[in-house]
Formats: C-alpha cells, sequence, structure tokens
C-alpha cells in the first residue's frame, strides 16, 4: 500500500505505476544472456589456480607441467601482468596474480587458457608452487596488537576513525552496556561471476562481464594491462544478483590479460565453490556499546567502539567501516556520544560491500541497546525509539543536520499498527511449518512465541564528499510506428528492475511511450555503481535532465522563445497550444546528454564532524517467530516491513527490495554463516552455507512511506539495502522475546538458542591504534590510487 | 561420447565427455542456456528440466544417462507468446535478477500440471528445492496463485 500523496501516474506506464519490468520476459523464457552464458566460436577457457594457504610466501612456481599440455595456449604468473601489478577498488593494494606473498586463501596466483573446462581445470593442478606456510593472522583484535604479524608495509589498520559529539563524559542516570558479534555472510548471488574479454583489432579489449560499476572496473583495470582507457571497453553482461557482490574485479583482469596474450575470446566463469573466493563478504564485526539516558528515557550519551574484520586486502572497507561508525547511535537524537570504528586487516578471505554496508553490524547492536535500555527505564520498547527518533532538523552525532526527509515516527507507527498474527494451535498445524520443519521429531509441544522491533537508517548515495554522478543519454528519434526514446546510460540493471524504472521515468518526461535501453557499457561517462541504494536516485536525475534537453531541443526546433514544450500524441506544445508536428520536428534525432548530482557532502573534520551522508532513508522491521527452545529451532512467522522511499517510482519494485531484503536480513540472524576456520572457508557450497529456502521465508506485509525528498528527482530517496537492516536485529529481537536469552552474536544458532552456549564474551575494549587521521591510512602512505579519482566527471 | 535424445519434440545428438552432466549437454553442447549452473550440486533448482515427464537437476544427471529418453527444457514453453506461468511470473514481479526464474517456472509448471489447487504450505513445501537470492519468495508465491488460477480457468 502506499501513502495518500505518492506519485500518480500521469501518463500510462509512466512512474508511479507497478509497471511490468522490460526484462521480464526473456529471464522468464530462458533467454536473457548472464555472464556464464556468453559464448564465442573462437573462445578458449580459462581457469585459476588459488592459494590454499592463508599466509605464505611463494618460494617457487613451476608452470612447465602445465604450459607443455596440449590444448593450453597460456600459462600466466604475477609476472606477466603488463602493468600495475596491483588494483583495488579504492586502493590498490591487491595483486592481480600473488607474486611473493599469499596473504589469504583463495588468492590468485596463476591463470591458465585452454581448449575446454576440463583441459584449464587439468592445467591449474599441473601448476607447482613451492610455499612456504606462516601462522596466519585471523583474529581481528590481535590484529591491533604490535606483536601481530604486519600484512602490508603500513600495518594492520586499514582505517580507524572517531566521531566526538557534544560531552562524551556526561553522566546519566541510566546505563546499559553491551557486546554484540556478527559472523560473515554471503551475498550468494545465484548467478555465478562470469565474463568474456575479446582481443581487439587496435590492441584493447572488448570485455562482456557482470558488474556493479563499468568505470570503476576500467580504472582498475587500464593500469594493470598498461592499456590507455579508450582501449579497455566494458559491456555488462546479465548479472544474475550482485547484492555488493560484484563490485569488487572478478575475472575482468584475468581473462583480459588471457586474451591479449593468446589472441583469442577468453571465457571466465566460476563454479560455486570458487565463487565464494572469487568475491567479497560481509565484514564480521564486534562492538562494544555503552548507552546513558535520563530516567525519563531521553538518550544522553552512546559510546562505541566498532571493529570489522577487513580481510587481507581493503576493497571497500574503509567506506564501510565510515558507515558503520556514522550509524552507530542509530537513527536517534544523541546530544552526547564517542563513536570509534576501526577496520583491519587479517588472513581472512577479503570483506568488502555487500547490501547495508557496514548499517547492519552496527543496527543490530544498537538496537538490541534499545530494548535494554527500554527495560531498565521501564518503558515500551517502541516508544522509548519514538520518544528518541530522529526529525527533520536533528542533529546527527557528526554535527550533521537533518534536512531532508524523516518521517520516522510515521515508519514506526505504520509498523506497529498492523494487527498481530493469530497464535497457531500447535496440534493443528502442518509439521514443515514447525521451527526446522518437517525434521522437527516433536509435535510443537515447547513452542514459544516472541515479537521483536526494530529501526534503522541508511545513506543514499555516496558520502564523505566523493563527487557521486550519473551520466546519461536520451534520444529521441522518429520510429516506423511512432517516436522512440533510446536511452543510453553505464547505469546497471542488477535485478532491482532499474530498467523498468528507467522506462517509467523517460515516459513521464518525455510523454513517449515506446522507450528502447540500450546495454549499458563505457562509451559514456560514468553512471556510478549500483548500490549505496543509490541507482532509482540517481538514474532518475540523469534522465530527468537528459529529456528536459530533449524538449528544450524540440522547442528550439519548434521555433518557441526558449519556453518549456510537452509532447502530446503527435504534436508539440508549448502556451497551451500545438507548435509542430512531432515527426517533422524530428527529421534528426534529438539528443541529449545530461549528468546529475546529488547534493555535495563533505570529508569529516578531525573529530569526525561533517555534513557527510546526501540523505537518509529509514525503515522498521516487526517480526514474529516461533522458537522451539529445545531443539534450538526458529521459525520465522511473519514480517512487517516500513520503508521510507521518498517517493515509490514503481511500488511492485519497492515491495520486491523491502521482501527480499528482509529475507536476507533473516538469512543472517538464523542460518547463514561463512564458516571461516584457520582463515579457510569451510562451507563453500549451497549444500553447507544455508539460504533461506521458501520454507524458510515468513509472510511479509510491506508498508511504503512516501515523504518527498526536497531537492530529488520527484522526492525519490532509495530502497535497496533498508530491510535488510533492521530484519536482522527484529528477528533477534523476537527470538530474545521467545527465550529470555541475550543472544548478542548473529546468526543464532541451535546451540545459542537452546542454552547450550551462553552469550559470546571478550575482553575489554580495544586499543586506539596510532593513526595519521580520519582518513584510511593507505591514503597517507600516498602511491595508491583512490576510488575518489574518479570523482572527476564533466559536463558533455 | 555421443549422445542422442529427444530435446524439446527434436532428436538431437552431443559429443560430450564422458563425465558431463546433463546441464553441460544442454548448455554447451545443444546451445540451450535457459537451464542455469548456480550450483551444480542439485541445491538450488536452478537447472531443473524435465526428463521423461519427471522434473530433475540437470546438473545431477549424466549426460549419458539421456541417452534415447525425452528432455523438456524451459525453451519448450510458451511457443508463441509466454506460457501462462510465465505470465504470471511477470506480472507478479516474482522475476529479479532472473537466475532461478527458468527452473522455478519448470517447477511451477509441473506443479500446477499436477495439481493447482494447493494450499500455500503445500506450495511452499513443493517449491523447497529453488533457491531465490532476491525475491524473499513472496511474489514467487503471488505468481503461483496468479498461475494456479489461470490454470483452473483452463487456460491450459
Amino acid at each position: 500500500m502506499s501513502a495518500p500523496g505518492g506519485l500518480r501516474a500521469r501518463v500510462p506506464r509512466g512512474i508511479g505505476e507497478s509497471v511490468r519490468r522490460p526484462d521480464g520476459v526473456p529471464k522468464v523464457t530462458g533467454a536473457f544472456a548472464f555472464g556464464s552464458d556468453l559464448w564465442d566460436e573462437r573462445m578458449l577457457i580459462g581457469a585459476t589456480l588459488r592459494s590454499p594457504h592463508p599466509f605464505a610466501t611463494i618460494r617457487s612456481i613451476d608452470v612447465s607441467g602445465a604450459s607443455t599440455l596440449p590444448g593450453v595456449h597460456a600459462v600466466l604468473v604475477a609476472d606477466d601482468v603488463p602493468g600495475d601489478p596491483n588494483y583495488g577498488l579504492e586502493f590498490r593494494d591487491q595483486p592481480v596474480l600473488a607474486s611473493d606473498v599469499v596473504r589469504y586463501a583463495g588468492e590468485p596466483v596463476a591463470i591458465v587458457a585452454a581448449e575446454s573446462p576440463e583441459l584449464a581445470a587439468r592445467a591449474v593442478e599441473l601448476i607447482q608452487v613451492d610455499y612456504e606456510v606462516h601462522e596466519p593472522l585471523t583474529d581481528m583484535e590481535r590484529a591491533l596488537s604490535p606483536d601481530a604479524p604486519q600484512l602490508h608495509g603500513w600495518g594492520n589498520v586499514v582505517r580507524h576513525l572517531r566521531i566526538e559529539h557534544g560531552d562524551p563524559e556526561v553522566d546519566a542516570d541510566l546505563w546499559v552496556d553491551g557486546y554484540y558479534e556478527t559472523a560473515w555472510q554471503d551475498q550468494a548471488p545465484l548467478g555465478p561471476e562470469g565474463g568474456l574479454a575479446v582481443p581487439a583489432d587496435d590492441g584493447g579489449v572488448e570485455l562482456y562481464v557482470s558488474t556493479q560499476w563499468l568505470h570503476v572496473d576500467r580504472l582498475q583495470i587500464a593500469p594493470c594491462l598498461a592499456l590507455p582507457e579508450d582501449k579497455v571497453r566494458i559491456h555488462l553482461a546479465g548479472m544474475g544478483g550482485a547484492f555488493g557482490s560484484r563490485e569488487d574485479l572478478h575475472v575482468q583482469i584475468h581473462a583480459s590479460m588471457l586474451a591479449l596474450r593468446t589472441g583469442r575470446p577468453v571465457k571466465m566463469t566460476y563454479g560455486r565453490e570458487e565463487s565464494f573466493s572469487g568475491h567479497v563478504h560481509r565484514h564480521p564485526s564486534r562492538v562494544w556499546i555503552r548507552h546513558g539516558a535520563s530516567r525519563d528515557g531521553r538518550l544522553v550519551c552512546v559510546r562505541a567502539r566498532a571493529l570489522i574484520d577487513g580481510g587481507a586486502y581493503s576493497s571497500s572497507s574503509p567506506a564501510v567501516i565510515g558507515n558503520a561508525t556514522t550509524f552507530a547511535a542509530g537513527p536517534y537524537e544523541v546530544p552526547n556520544a564517542l563513536l570509534e570504528g576501526t577496520a583491519v586487516y587479517t588472513n581472512n578471505p577479503p570483506c568488502g560491500a555487500m547490501r547495508g554496508f557496514g548499517a547492519p553490524q552496527v543496527t543490530f547492536a544498537f538496537e538490541a541497546q534499545m530494548d535494554k535500555l527500554a527495560d531498565a527505564v521501564g518503558i515500551d520498547p517502541v516508544e522509548l525509539r519514538r520518544r528518541n527518533a530522529l526529525r527533520t532538523g536533528s542533529v546527527l552525532p557528526t554535527g550533521q543536520v537533518v534536512n531532508g526527509s524523516a518521517p520516522v515516527r510515521e515508519v514506526i507507527d505504520a509498523c506497529v499498527s498492523a494487527p498481530l498474527p493469530e497464535p497457531t494451535d500447535p496440534a493443528e498445524r502442518d509439521p514443515v511449518t514447525l521451527p526446522g520443519g518437517a525434521g522437527n521429531v516433536g509435535h510443537g509441544e515447547g513452542l514459544r512465541r516472541g515479537v521483536g522491533f526494530a529501526l534503522g537508517f541508511k545513506n543514499i548515495g555516496y558520502s564523505e564528499g566523493f563527487d557521486d554522478f550519473h551520466q546519461a543519454r536520451v534520444t529521441l528519434v522518429r520510429g516506423v510506428d511512432g517516436p522512440v526514446a533510446e536511452v543510453h546510460t553505464a547505469a546497471v540493471e542488477v535485478g532491482q528492475g532499474l530498467g523498468a524504472v528507467m522506462s517509467q521515468v523517460v515516459r513521464s518526461e518525455l510523454g513517449v511511450d515506446h522507450v528502447v535501453l540500450h546495454t549499458a557499457d563505457t562509451q559514456l561517462d560514468s553512471a556510478g555503481s549500483t548500490s549505496a541504494s543509490r541507482q532509482t536516485l540517481m538514474a532518475s536525475g540523469a534522465l530527468q535532465l537528459a529529456c528536459r534537453g530533449v524538449l528544450e531541443e524540440l522547442g528550439r526546433r519548434a521555433g518557441t522563445a526558449g519556453g518549456a514544450v510537452t509532447i502530446e500524441g503527435d504534436q508539440v506544445w508549448a502556451d497551451g497550444r500545438p507548435v509542430g508536428d512531432l515527426s517533422a520536428l524530428l527529421q534528426v534525432p534529438a539528443e541529449a546528454t545530461r549528468t546529475f548530482r546529488h547534493r555535495p557532502t563533505t570529508p569529516m573534520d578531525e573529530k569526525g564532524q561533517g555534513d557527510l551522508h546526501p540523505m537518509f532513508s529509514f525503515a522498521a522491521m516487526r517480526a514474529v517467530v516461533d522458537v522451539d527452545q529445545e531443539l534450538g529451532l526458529v521459525r520465522v512467522v511473519h514480517l512487517d516491513s516500513v520503508v521510507d522511499v521518498g517517493a515509490a517510482i514503481n511500488p511492485q519494485l519497492v515491495e520486491g527490495q523491502s521482501e527480499g531484503g528482509a529475507a536476507m536480513g533473516l538469512g543472517l540472524a538464523v542460518m547463514e554463516e561463512l564458516q571461516v576456520r584457520d582463515g579457510v572457508i569451510r562451507n563453500p557450497s549451497f549444500t553447507d552455507y544455508l539460504l533461506p529456502t521458501i520454507l524458510d521465508a515468513p509472510s511479509v506485509d510491506t508498508v511504503i512511506v512516501e515523504e518527498p525528498e526536497p531537492g530529488a528527482p520527484f522526492g525519490v530517496k532509495g530502497v535497496g539495502e533498508s530491510a535488510t537492516i533492521v530484519a536482522l536485529p527484529a528477528v533477534m529481537a523476537a527470538i530474545r522475546d521467545a527465550t529470555g536469552l541475550e543472544l548478542n552474536r548473529a546468526p543464532a544458532r541451535p546451540d545459542d538458542i537452546a542454552g547450550l552456549a551462553g552469550p559470546v564474551t571478550t575482553g575489554s575494549w580495544p586499543p586506539v591504534p596510532d593513526v595519521p587521521g580520519q582518513e584510511p591510512v593507505p591514503t597517507y602512505v600516498g602511491a595508491l590510487l583512490s576510488q575518489r579519482a574518479t570523482g572527476g566527471g564533466r559536463e558533455p | 561420447m555421443s549422445v542422442r535424445a529427444l530435446v524439446n519434440g527434436q532428436w538431437r545428438e552431443a559429443d560430450v565427455w564422458g563425465g558431463a552432466s546433463l546441464l553441460t549437454m544442454l548448455r554447451d553442447s545443444l546451445g540451450l542456456l535457459g537451464s542455469k549452473n548456480a550450483c551444480e550440486q542439485g541445491e538450488c533448482g536452478s537447472c531443473s528440466v524435465w526428463l521423461d515427464g519427471e522434473v530433475v537437476c540437470a546438473c545431477l544427471v549424466l549426460a549419458a544417462q539421456a541417452e534415447g529418453r525425452e528432455i523438456r527444457t524451459v525453451e519448450d514453453l510458451g511457443g508463441d507468446g509466454l506460457h501462462p506461468v510465465q505470465d504470471a511470473f511477470v506480472a507478479a514481479g516474482a522475476v529479479q535478477c532472473g537466475f532461478c526464474t527458468p527452473g522455478l517456472v519448470v517447477a511451477v509448471t509441473d506443479l500446477l500440471d499436477r495439481d493447482a489447487s494447493l494450499d500455500e504450505t503445500a506450495v511452499r513445501e513443493a517449491l523447497a528445492g529453488n533457491l531465490c537470492r532476491c525475491t524473499g519468495y513472496e511474489k514467487i508465491l503471488d505468481a503461483v496463485r496468479l498461475a494456479a488460477a489461470a490454470k483452473r480457468e483452463g487456460a491450459w
């Protein structure tokens, strides 16, 4: 449902309507081409040799057995990288191929190209690597210890930041303390990594690949291949889900190196087990946190320390810990705060972007704290949140004033006003609906129902001074059956329905029904990443500007005095009268290329203060669970999800993000955990890494709150991450409600729920590392190119 | 080795490695890429096809086992337009990234061919072998309801 005042469809299949997605038909017929479906008659198959050790020195590599195998066309190692040996999303600290040292189990060491997948796999087996194995650094607290091995030249700290607000030493009537942990989560998109690199006549490469951001890929790839950027042309291949996992490079450089070396197209795709090593994961976290409040339940002070394990390379850890730290006090008015966050290097698998991007870990902590505090104050936990919730005009611990839309109380009230599901008589229940499903050996006799609530928020768009932009081109042409609007942008459809959104925006802005979307590529400037819940906002803004540019051009052709024109059927109108025949005005296509930027932000100062985030989306979730405590099993019965999106361009797609995002947060609450022991992933398969099935998934009711964001196109914010962020703490709160257990670690395992394992504990707050400043530590080392260098967007 | 099978109504012959799966044969030898390779160990259902009328995970069947048998894939549904199950998936918003979709379309078509009157719990149980990472399954259940109603009205 939508709140009154939402977008109204002014033109058929325009904004505000649940329009069918343009990629729906090819996806249901099996015709849609994903990265793993790419094909070229002349192609070779690429494969990767990965280190089995989390930390080792490479003494030697012998490729002779592999390279002499008939049908093998290339075997490449670090010395064969044509240009820069390193790449990285924010800092170039990750080797294309390990040369002297491997820092995680699964790190690429060599690559091969062969005539068939079987030959390529055989060649990989024949490569002999002599490793000197070292004791890996696998504990994130130990990484801060001076006697720990230092994994990079600048130490083990990726970034440490400190936000100081008001008087953090202030006293309060009541204090509650907590310690919280979350485990590794995997994005586990069903589509595996895949790409096809085709050598081009000009010495460059055409790369067809599944990625979330083509231009930042190119920025990383070109220096490694020693090619100018215009010789690395990237074309989007079908995605198969991303959730953050396609922000970092996977096959891009390797496939290109093999293609350039062999002169043949090279396809690389990862199987499921390799996929778990071939992309980054959600950071495991440890959070120490202390809340002080007045007797009437007003927050006085929050002190928090978040520590996240970035694994072997930095990926997007600097931005993830930036988010985690700035959100650590929650969507509440907190006059005094000291929030510190640290991301460290270890020999664990690298972690980076995953839906929520640092927010789920701290939301789990601060929402558990809010429940504890409500108990200490003696008021209803929802009322405690209402009392402290942010509103437009509130000041965050970073000093940022929330100037945009912040309908936080409306979000809370919409969530708790829905009726709760009726309890069912266990004896009447189908066994598959019991916790644990048909495998539950009981008859539901010990079931306890619990209800939990959580509130959260997320920034939309890139923060901390990043020049965040999206360029789009709209070309209006005279088609056979009427005008056709062609849309060209590098924006990536990951599955969320961006194609539908972009078509709707163009229809509404131009008044033309027929919209054709070109495949995303690098011909235009960057559209930015499909991440940070930003692409609906950014694409809407760029397309709105481009459509208006097209209308201005038509106005010029029609001889209007620069006034706005509209298209009504086959006529162009201005000032309430037709001024020209559209078909006649389109003898030459009308085209406009425009770049949209959201409002600028600033980096943080030495006290962590700044106008850091462009805007905020708020979300609430209420979870209802049944727990079989004897067996340690949970069934999530129902979720009420409320998402604050500014304006819903396509309500059905918004619901899709709410429902799917909730399932992903639920997964981290009760079943999803990448088991990493001694630096090695022990469950790299869908047999052992448990994803929610349709039997695990609850019913979800979504309420969409629409309070337009000032200054944003159509008032749009975003929705990709909000439900994931609040589902985890809501489900955990519901299990606590059912069991009375503390449950300070996610996911809650059967032993935790059955009471066989107590709450997780650790030592006191970890030492504060000595760092030069708030920026990521590699910044101060110099030499490492930052992603921020992509920010040089230009108007055409 | 050579395998001959009746694929989507046509006898096709494929030259495959002896250890190849039916999924590999369909995708790499016969160019039928609609069946997807998400887990390749029978956990996700993305490669669901009919083998002699029974839905199987093509990744768990050896290509050699298909010799002389009838295989039907997602590409055979629909004909000129969409099959009602395919249409229901698009209408209900049950498609996001689309990687699980062909397998789910096959599984749902098979389910409704057998019984279009199942309650939600039975539908959930029947589809528990098909993983979807995007939707949270709500809109897939909506699609099943839409398609089941169409089936009961004789749409196919």
